[in-house]
């Protein structure tokens, strides 16, 4: 029965995919790409992928979509339709198409519990994620400690692509045209929006932070409490205006967010060697290894919650901003 | 049986399918905006691959329950990959999209060949 409507949102996502490809109007994309992340999210929920799904929905359907918005008011909406190489074009991708699908035959048929992805490191994770670490996701376990080095990464990339973000857009636009009458006032005059969204966004919110402090026993954690926090953010500012939004959580905090989270990051892996460790090595910080494991855990998931949260939120008011500079 | 062990790879066909699509509007649409959500269908597709990977007959999401014995497992390696995958996409899309916000500036038009012939 799954099987089926796996097979049915699988067609869809294809179908999506080519009308946002197909369609000439990039409002008209840009929404249904919220469609297609949020078709994507349910398969990774089918294919098992509890945390992936969390973090698709949020960031995919949500994040994204607002930050294309923001860009598509700053740039047009409308695509020029183009002439000729289209055929050269199509040709290509269906020839390329084919050839990865050849290709598959030689993969492990879906499911297949002997194919080589599972014969590696993943049943030892499985194996000594209770008696190293203890809790009971495994994927966090994975993200926050096995591969500590991998997330540190990640979120340095964060990191830096905010900064780079803040630097591209904190450029003044080379000519200002006559300031808009109406300026970031939300959707106040919207009744429904707003008495809706009022009432969503205190759940919103309270819902990443359980994502945040859950995510050691149930899907989340750091990424996924980050990007829901700052849809309820981003949702506040588009019901009440953007600098209402900014008043709420000033751009100083923002930025003091970002640094600050991955600062904690880098910290507790120096603290670890401070204290007789390996970089990231949780195990010295507390006198019983699986403690010291779970102390880590927890704060350098607080650490990717407040990076992700604080780049996600000042790249949406850099664009914000600018919209109503230029 | 022939055709479910044909259907085990339909996953990889649509794979196959959104990973040319959104080839398809990165190398023919010359809008850059249109460019940038081809290249994000790109990398969906690729996330779509990774967790079609993870999947294991009759497993359940890689979450442990206290007092369940014998449980079987999806692979959760290649979710951890994606789900840090997914983030830093968003952060590198806005990156981009910023790029084309400054190039709007400057020349008026996002169309690839209307810059071009600018320069």
């Amino acid at each position: 029965m799954i099987f089926i409507f796996a097979v049915f949102l699988l067609t869809l996502l294809v179908i999506t995919a080519i009308a946002i490809v197909r369609t000439k109007n990039l409002f008209v994309a840009v929404m249904l790409t919220s469609i297609f992340s949020l078709l994507m999210a349910a398969n990774f929920f089918i294919l098992d992928a509890a945390d992936v799904a969390l973090t698709e929905a949020a960031v995919g359907a949500g994040v994204t979509t607002v930050i294309f918005l923001c860009a598509l008011a700053l740039t047009g909406d409308r695509e020029k339709s183009r002439e000729g190489g289209r055929w050269v074009a199509r040709g290509t991708v269906g020839v390329l198409a084919l050839l990865i699908i050849y290709a598959t035959f030689d993969k492990p048929r879906l499911g297949d519990p002997m194919a080589p992805v599972h014969q590696h490191v993943a049943p030892w994770y499985l194996e000594k994620t209770p008696e190293y670490i203890d809790i009971p996701n495994v994927v966090t376990a994975i993200l926050s400690s096995f591969r500590g080095y991998d997330t540190l990464g990640e979120v340095f990339v964060v990191f830096a692509a905010c900064i780079g973000v803040l630097f591209i857009l904190s450029v003044p636009p080379p000519r200002k045209k006559p300031a808009m009458v109406e300026k970031n006032s939300g959707l106040r005059h919207h009744l429904i929006p707003q008495v809706v969204g009022r009432l969503l966004i205190p759940f919103i919110v309270l819902f990443g932070l359980y994502t945040q402090f859950h995510g050691e026993y149930g899907p989340g954690g750091g990424f996924q409490a980050g990007a829901i926090i700052a849809t309820g953010v981003i949702l506040y500012a588009l019901l009440e205006g953007e600098s209402k939004a900014l008043r709420a959580v000033p751009r100083s905090v923002l930025l003091g967010m970002v640094v600050g989270g991955a600062l904690l990051y880098g910290g507790v892996g120096l603290a670890c060697m401070l204290m007789g460790g390996t970089f990231l090595e949780y195990s010295v910080l507390s006198s019983d290894p699986v403690w010291g494991q779970h102390l880590g855990i927890l704060l350098i998931e607080a650490g990717v919650g407040m990076a992700v949260c604080g780049a996600l939120l000042s790249i949406f008011h850099a664009f914000a901003a600018r919209e109503s500079l230029s | 049986m022939k055709l479910l062990e044909l259907l085990g790879y339909f996953n990889y066909w649509v794979f196959a399918i959104i990973l040319t699509v959104g080839l398809y509007a990165v190398i023919s649409k010359t809008n850059l905006i249109k460019k940038l959500i081809g290249l994000s269908i790109f990398q969906s597709a690729v996330f779509l691959m990774y967790i079609t990977m993870d999947k294991v007959e009759g497993g359940t999401a890689p979450i442990i329950q206290a007092g369940v014995k014998d449980q079987i497992f999806s692979n959760p390696l290649p979710q951890v990959l994606i789900l840090t995958a997914i983030v830093v996409g968003v952060s590198t899309l806005a990156l981009g999209l910023a790029m084309v916000v400054r190039i709007s500036e400057c020349y008026g038009t996002i169309e690839e060949n209307e810059i071009l012939d600018a320069d």
